[in-house]
């Protein structure tokens, strides 16, 4: 079973190679994998419809406890069936589909890198490989949605799928993870034995949560419906696959997993059940309101997969039966119909059902295929379609108290319905030839896949009850010609009700997808917020950030832990040394206040000479030195670059200058603190004397500040010269430098230039 | 003796910041090169003052004669003092480019990245 995931991953990493090298047949043999793949797994049918299960694990994370376990049961197996089956003759379509476009190696390279990770969802034993699927899978369709990534519509599309299939994802993941914690294990399979001990939990519902808004994002269940049909930007046959007959089936998979885990109690029937029956209305209502093909058909998917949430909520065995047969059916004749329309795109050029006619004489084959697919879609027999909807009104009729309201909810959906596989299916291939924008025409590899699924619709109904499903006259054989006939009704009346529902399209203004956007706005307001107070590109700015944090977390402290030595200011200081001391502060406080830039430069230079004589009295001789010659060419330094530069202007107001003061003085208080409170400690004296002890008879030099400096602490001197070598290179670069030819770095014309370029 | 340098080293700080939140580019430079002289005093504060003898080993002796000023501050001042020269220098030759190239030496006037 390991294999034939990593197969698909792999394959996908050489398929753009592999494209260019096999030309217009890359297609076909891509196909050839899930070939092997469903006839791998087909051999399992007997066996596993009889019973058995099948269980490999693989170390992955032994650390944690994480395996790579799949496990494979009449659910997965199905899926697997489903996903492997579809995905060749998806690839197979591909190839005409996308015939001649650039980028269709990497589009089969994401094709069968979503199909391996279908695979490995639908198969994954332990909830983190689930989770890691599962996510993958939400990867790959964003890439696949996206894979027009010029248009803007694609890409925020793609982005949409991702953030609402992604945030559930991390739902589920919680969820998942919480039920391991409940329930005692993290493999499914062994999960599956402790549904009693997990509904009876103190956290059931939190788990319950948590799970349902997983399945509901990525089953696109109301009030997660709206990605879905924007998703319908993808090339048709991702919509296809992913968006109808696999991925969106993730959700539906996980409920359907974790029935006898968590359901058949009041709260999943409810949920489940609720909302449900809203995204049915909802979805067809919406469908209604369209006319192109591709978003009538994922309206209707979001209703299929509501089918789907509501039977699995009433958890009756008719309703599981039921539910079962409609997800393999609706697998088959959606995927079908997805194909149809995009052959009719691909052959036409045309997206919009209203526009089109008469195309059954240039395109029997795709119009036998939309026929097939659609009379499954009606639920005509003998078709699957017809089984997984007599199953359906059947566990209708065992419900009780709300069964009126329910009824008129799946009546209404299914005329809907059936007006879709009217407009979409058959419709197109009757009447008179539309004007279309090219000579309607198709190719092989755009019949082959549709053919097969509708026929197989027809073919697999046939196995599993040579009668044609027939159950005689029921009530709920009455219920879906009601249905078929109020579906057929429908069409005839469709412009008047897209008249209708239009008059109520403020209402969808309102909707959840008006919610997504705003949620985006408010992330993006607050990030160009945050952006705007933290990351303003004010130097000043950041320096009061960090002058005030450093301020209000160390002075907090050490108020808070009673520390506070203020310093001794005259004690041990000679009349000399306090002197200097009087000439540094009063240069300091003459340079912040003096309006004349030299008289600045100059003060600066008299802190700098007051500090080398404090140090020459100080017993540091070496510095005293280096600090005066230093000094002396920076005064003159600052004096060549000042003669080219204006005369300081006062602009900054007195209440900032007020407020800087303070918050100046208030850090210059607390550094004066805090050399106050460490001179109070005795010095660790270790290097000190090391240093003093091992210079002459180690390094043979007696001055100790030389020693460190070129031998003991060699490494760092060897870092300053890098660093002195790397600021004189910039300033070699920057006087030498002319950009783009702005002249000789006259300031007016460089300054009108740079306006010219903006 | 280390209580009158806190004060002093305190009053650098609080000066050289006062300027670094000046708009006025040269004003910063200036905040810059009283930062460096703030650092390197309080560094050698923090590491004792004495009045006696430098580091350094007199002819005959093995080693300097106690007691003696602490050595290691002084290296890691000397090595701080040449790399704020090169600091200083390479700000103002900016600050002079800067000015030629946008007409300004105001930090508030300097809003895009390319002029």
């Amino acid at each position: 079973m390991l294999v034939a995931i990593v197969s698909g991953f792999v394959l996908s990493l050489f398929a753009p190679w592999l494209t260019r090298f096999l030309g217009r047949w890359a297609g076909w043999v891509f196909s050839l994998l899930p070939l092997l793949i469903t006839l791998y797994f087909a051999r399992f049918i007997p066996s596993v419809f009889g019973g058995d299960t099948f269980r490999t694990t693989e170390p992955w994370i032994p650390s944690l406890g994480i395996q790579l376990s799949f496990y494979l049961d009449d659910l997965s197996l199905v899926f697997t069936l489903l996903i492997a089956g579809i995905g060749a003759l998806i690839l197979i379509y591909s190839g005409g589909y996308l015939k001649g476009h650039a980028l269709l190696g990497r589009f089969y390279a994401y094709l069968l890198s979503f199909m391996a990770s279908m695979l490995g969802l639908v198969l994954a034993d332990h909830v983190v490989t689930l989770f890691v699927f599962w996510e993958l899978t939400s990867f790959t369709s964003y890439l696949l949605i996206g894979f027009d990534h010029k248009r803007e519509e694609a890409r925020r599309a793609a982005l949409q799928a991702l953030l609402v299939t992604g945030v559930g994802g991390l739902a589920l993941l919680a969820g998942l993870l919480v039920m391991g914690i409940a329930g005692g294990g993290f493999e499914l399979s062994a999960l599956l034995e402790k549904g009693e001990v997990l509904k009876g939990h103190p956290l059931y519902l939190v788990i319950l949560l948590l799970v349902l808004i997983g399945a509901f994002t990525k089953s696109a269940q109301f009030p997660f419906h709206f990605w879905l049909p924007n998703a319908m930007v993808a090339p048709t046959p991702v919509s296809a696959y992913l968006h109808s007959s696999t991925m969106v089936k993730a959700g539906i998979y996980l409920l359907a997993r974790l029935f006898p885990v968590l359901g058949g109690t009041p709260e999943w029937q409810g949920a489940l059940v609720a909302v449900g029956c809203i995204t049915l209305v909802t979805s067809t209502l919406l469908m209604l309101r369209r006319t192109e093909f591709k978003p009538i058909l994922a309206y209707t998917t979001i209703g299929v997969l509501a089918f789907l949430t509501v039977l699995l909520g009433w958890g009756t065995d008719t309703a599981l039966k039921a539910a079962a047969i409609l997800l393999v059916a609706h697998a088959l004749y959606k995927g079908a119909l997805f194909l149809v329309a995009g052959a009719i795109d691909r052959g036409t050029g045309e997206k919009d059902t209203e526009q089109v006619g008469g195309l059954f004489k240039p395109m029997p084959l795709t119009a036998a295929c939309g026929v097939l697919a659609a009379f499954s879609m009606m639920g005509l027999p003998p078709f699957l379609g017809f089984m997984a909807k007599e199953l359906l009104y059947e566990s209708l009729w065992e419900w009780g108290p709300h069964a009126l309201l329910l009824k008129t909810i799946f009546l209404f959906s299914g005329m809907g319905m059936v007006l879709a596989a009217w407009v979409c299916g058959i419709r197109p291939f009757l009447g008179r030839e539309g004007r279309t924008l090219a000579h309607p025409h198709e190719a092989p590899s755009l019949w082959v896949g549709p053919l097969v699924l509708s026929v197989e619709g027809a073919a697999l109904a046939f196995i599993m009850s040579p009668t044609g499903a027939w159950h005689g006259f029921t009530p709920p054989l009455a219920a879906g010609v009601t249905a078929i006939a109020g579906g057929l009704g429908l069409t005839c009346v469709r412009q008047a009700v897209r008249r209708l529902l239009n008059g109520f399209a403020f209402l969808y203004r309102l909707g959840p997808e008006s919610w997504y956007d705003m949620k985006l706005r408010l992330l993006d307001g607050f990030a160009s917020f945050q952006t705007r107070i933290l990351q303003s590109g004010y130097l000043r700015r950041y320096l009061i950030f960090t002058l005030a944090t450093l301020l209000v977390s160390v002075g907090y402290y050490l108020w808070v832990r009673n520390i506070v030595y203020w310093p001794d200011v005259f004690s041990g200081a000679s009349l000399y040394e306090a002197g200097l001391s009087a000439i540094i502060v009063s240069a300091a406080i003459f340079a912040v206040g003096t309006g004349s830039r030299f008289g600045a430069v100059t003060s600066l230079g008299v802190v700098g000479y007051g500090v080398a004589l404090l140090f020459l009295h100080l017993g540091a001789p070496d510095i005293a030195m280096t600090q005066m010659v230093v000094d002396a060419i920076s005064v003159i330094l600052f004096i060549l670059v000042l003669y080219h530069l204006p005369r300081y202007r006062l602009s900054s107001s007195h209440g900032t200058r007020v407020r800087d003061g303070l918050l100046s003085l208030g850090v210059g208080g607390l550094v004066t603190l805090l050399v106050a409170i460490a001179t109070r400690f005795p010095l660790d004296q270790t290097l000190t004397s090391f240093f003093a002890r091992e210079s002459l008879p180690a390094a043979h030099g007696r001055n100790v500040v030389n020693v460190i400096i070129v031998d003991f602490r060699g490494f760092d001197t060897l870092g300053e010269i890098t660093v002195l070598v790397i600021a004189g290179l910039g300033i070699f670069g920057m006087l030498k430098l002319r950009l783009l030819g702005r002249g000789e770095g006259d300031a007016s014309r460089s300054e009108a230039s740079a306006q010219e370029d903006t | 003796m280390e209580g009158m340098l806190a004060v002093v080293v305190g009053v650098l700080y609080a000066a050289s910041f006062y300027l670094l939140l000046r708009p006025s580019m040269v004003k910063l430079i200036i905040g810059l090169g009283l930062l460096s002289h703030a650092a390197n005093l309080l560094l050698f504060t923090v590491g004792r003052v004495t009045r006696v003898n430098p580091p350094i080993a007199p002819v005959g002796a093995l080693a300097p004669v106690e007691p003696f000023a602490n050595p290691l501050p002084q290296a890691l001042i000397l090595t701080a003092i040449v790399i704020s020269f090169g600091v200083l220098a390479f700000a103002m030759v900016l600050l002079y480019r800067s000015y030629q190239m946008s007409g300004t030496d105001n930090l508030n006037e300097m809003r895009r990245t390319d002029s």
